[in-house]
């Protein structure tokens, strides 16, 4: 691909910055999502598939993917301009993640052309809304012990068993699922294969859970002799670990292979001090309060090193101690500061604090209240901070196991 | 709202720095070493002192003209942070501080005099406190002027590196503005220092009596410049301390995961045990904070006044090492155990620095202080 000059950028990022301004949608009258987790009622799947529809048809997802699957096949630093601008005008977050940034980039990098004229432009549409099917409820993190059973009979697997954390399972048309077509095998991990599942066929029954948020957003999905067709399977059988693996390294960004757009909505101290702002404790406004100053310092601090951990990475010579420190510690301290930040702007509100979404008196409609609960998805999902302490002290530091 | 980038920049320039100071530093401070300059005078080796003036540590930040390489004070920061692995006490930090405050505030015959001696390994200090908001009273020190001469009245506290310095720059009150006046050696009596026992016993410091002082006015720096040039020392100092604090915390966890591998308790070596893994983890990204603000500090100074930005990088700087410090030397002792608790134990080292880095340039709370009006108002 030919260099992009500077001016070039410029003059996207300008297009982008203008388009956004424009079509930023107006407020629905709802709180929207802050991650694709929360997408809990039709109303609000309608209103972010329109939306990300509507991106699409601007020109500003999928930048970097062929041309005839939906895409435009530019740099993805253009893709990479486009998210920073939707994040700069905090639009509404591009919902459909295990598409754009699981499935999309696996099945552009090894997916055969009739999967890839099925599926890629849907997901970039918002036509077909994709879940993934890992975690099972037994299993919790221990994605290579999965037990659900695909058993081949004539031109279909037949599958049995339950997955879990099934994020918007109740409205995908499809989902990515790793099952176990054998029991045989050395290792825990060579059972298993990699299905394209359709979720409309008989047996497949995604029930959704109530999070303690009061929202939905997850399911849990049941298979019961739920016949899916063979030629649903990515590549073969008993590769379904690797596979899965390789799926998991698309997150990080156009660069790596995924669509791009806006996937979280964003939440720092800049915002929590501009609430903050206006409020009162003991006939003084809150951020005169010596000791709340000094909290919300310390939370700048930690908001700073951890942006500054991600720069710093970049100088080997200033990681020589523990060469994997930054990188495997991020995860646990962005999370856990995320929690402390947020359980703390729930707490500075005083009696509005106690008020949530749905109260027409909350502040930001009780965005804080929310953050709050749902960051738990990111401090237990995904390995546990206490297990991510474990792994760090031991990866990092090089502490004996438990 | 200060909006500093989040950048760190380290050039291949500095990273040559940090290498050989690294090897430098370890290679002459192994905590042997360490130990064996602790009961001393000047708490220091003057051989190794004399290596790092041949280095050109002492001229690093200093401009070409006055001797220096020019490579900038963003460079001095990997060289403290080094000397902190190594509890390796010289008076660099001092002449290092005393040499830029006459960089900044001082008239060109100033600099020239002063500036080419530092950075040939001159010692100079600073005796800076004035009545801090942090809790440093009674260290005001007043110049008046008299004819031709200016006499200094009062006595400074807490002077690094006292009895080995051939210059102060001091920090005085002189018609009730601050001003900078040179100070030399050969014009205190011996009975003007006297010794402080501190806590942090590879440091020295001394209460040095001015009283009766006389100097002429080209050894005065005041004005606008003296002012500026006195709050970027403050500032300066505060992210010197900073860096060496993290290469202490840095130190002092190398000691404890090393404990952690190789001590068993009830079967097992307790490095195992989750009560001790986890905190060992936190001194890690206490420690690793720190050193991203330091570097991110060290990449927004120059040579010119310090910018807002610049300002809140060195007050975080301070703030986190800070915290940093205090907990890995007090995780160090419990997690040694009965061992921990005694004289022997290296524990106590890190321990002792930490309280000491504490109070250097201003603590924790000190700089959050400062941090809130730059950051909320």
């Amino acid at each position: 691909m030919s260099e992009v000059s500077e001016q070039e950028l410029g003059e996207f990022r300008a297009e982008v910055s203008a388009w956004m301004k424009d079509n930023k949608p107006a407020d629905p009258g709802f709180l929207l999502p802050q991650t694709f987790m929360e997408v809990g009622s039709e109303q609000v799947l309608e209103f972010l598939r329109e939306w990300q529809h509507k991106i699409w048809s601007a020109g500003y997802l999928g930048m970097a993917w062929p041309k005839e699957y939906g895409g435009q096949a530019v740099a993805p630093i253009y893709q990479r301009i486009a998210d920073q601008e939707m994040k700069r005008h905090a639009v509404p977050i591009c919902f459909n993640v295990i598409g754009l940034s699981w499935t999309g980039p696996l099945i552009n990098d090894i997916g055969t052309e009739a999967e890839k004229q099925k599926y890629l432009k849907g997901i970039l549409n918002a036509e077909d809304v994709w879940c993934q099917g890992f975690s099972e409820p037994d299993h919790g993190s221990d994605l290579g012990n999965a037990q659900c059973r695909a058993v081949r009979d004539g031109d279909d697997y037949v599958v049995n068993g339950t997955k879990i954390w099934t994020t918007m399972g109740n409205y995908a048309k499809y989902m990515i699922l790793l099952a176990r077509t054998s029991t045989q095998g050395a290792r825990k991990y060579d059972g298993l294969s990699f299905f394209l599942a359709p979720m409309d066929v008989a047996g497949i029954d995604p029930r959704p859970i109530q999070k303690m948020t009061g929202e939905y957003g997850f399911c849990e999905t049941f298979f019961t002799d739920a016949r899916i067709p063979a030629d649903c399977i990515m590549g073969e059988e008993g590769q379904g670990w690797r596979i899965a693996m390789q799926t998991l390294q698309y997150e990080r960004g156009a660069e790596a292979g995924a669509a791009g757009g806006l996937m979280v909505v964003r939440t720092v101290m800049e915002d929590l001090i501009k609430d903050l702002r206006g409020l009162k404790r003991d006939g003084e406004p809150l951020l005169k309060d010596p000791l709340v100053r000094d909290r919300l310092v310390q939370l700048l601090m930690e908001e700073k090193a951890i942006s500054l951990g991600e720069r710093r990475q970049a100088h080997s010579a200033l990681n020589t101690d523990y060469p994997f420190s930054l990188a495997l510690s991020g995860k646990l301290r962005s999370s856990e500061f995320a929690r402390e930040m947020r359980q703390y702007a729930v707490a500075l509100q005083g009696a509005q604090g106690s008020l949530y979404v749905g109260d027409d008196d909350a502040i930001s409609g009780g965005f804080w209240q929310r953050a709050y609960f749902n960051n738990f998805a990111t401090t237990i999902g995904g390995g546990t901070s206490q297990v991510q302490a474990n792994i760090i002290g031991e990866r990092v530091l090089g502490l004996p196991k438990d | 709202m200060a909006k500093a980038n989040n950048v760190i920049t380290f050039s291949d320039e500095q990273a040559m720095v940090l290498q050989s100071a690294r090897d430098f530093c370890a290679d002459k401070s192994p905590v042997t070493a360490v130990r064996a300059l602790l009961p001393g005078n000047t708490g220091y080796s003057d051989d190794v002192w004399q290596e790092m003036v041949a280095l050109g540590w002492l001229g690093i930040a200093l401009p070409e003209q006055y001797g220096g390489s020019g490579l900038g004070f963003g460079s001095v920061v990997p060289l403290a942070e080094s000397m902190g692995r190594g509890l390796l006490s010289t008076p660099f930090f001092s002449t290092t501080l005393a040499a830029q405050a006459i960089l900044r505030a001082g008239e060109s015959q100033q600099k020239d005099t002063w500036l080419p001696r530092l950075a040939e390994g001159t010692t100079a200090t600073l005796a800076l406190l004035d009545n801090e908001d942090w809790g440093a009273p009674d260290t005001t020190c007043t110049a008046t002027v008299a004819g031709s001469e200016i006499t200094l009245q009062g006595t400074k506290w807490y002077v690094p590196d006292a009895a080995v310095a051939q210059l102060f720059v001091v920090h005085a009150s002189l018609d009730g503005e601050s001003a900078l006046v040179l100070v030399e050696r050969a014009q205190l009596a011996d009975s003007a220092l006297q010794s402080q026992t501190l806590i942090d016993e590879t440091k020295r410091a001394c209460k040095v009596d001015f009283s009766g002082v006389s100097v002429s006015a080209d050894a005065v720096m005041r004005g606008p410049l003296a002012a500026s040039a006195l709050r970027d020392i403050h500032l300066l100092g505060a992210l010197l301390v900073a860096a060496e604090a993290a290469g202490s915390a840095a130190a002092c966890l190398d000691v404890v995961v090393d404990y952690l591998k190789t001590r068993k308790q009830f079967g097992r070596l307790i490095g195992s045990y989750q009560g001790l893994k986890h905190p060992t983890v936190e001194i890690l990204t206490a420690m690793d904070s720190a050193r991203c603000h330091v570097y991110h500090a060290a990449s927004v100074i120059g040579d010119e006044a310090l910018s807002e930005d610049a300002e809140v990088a060195c007050r975080m700087s301070k703030a986190q090492a800070t915290d940093a410090i205090t907990f890995a030397g007090d995780r160090a002792i419990q997690f040694h155990g009965g061992m921990g608790f005694t004289y022997e134990c290296d524990a106590q080292l890190y321990m002792r620095r930490a309280q000491w880095v504490q109070q250097q340039f201003g603590d924790a709370y000190h700089h959050r202080k400062r941090l809130a009006a730059l950051l909320l108002d």
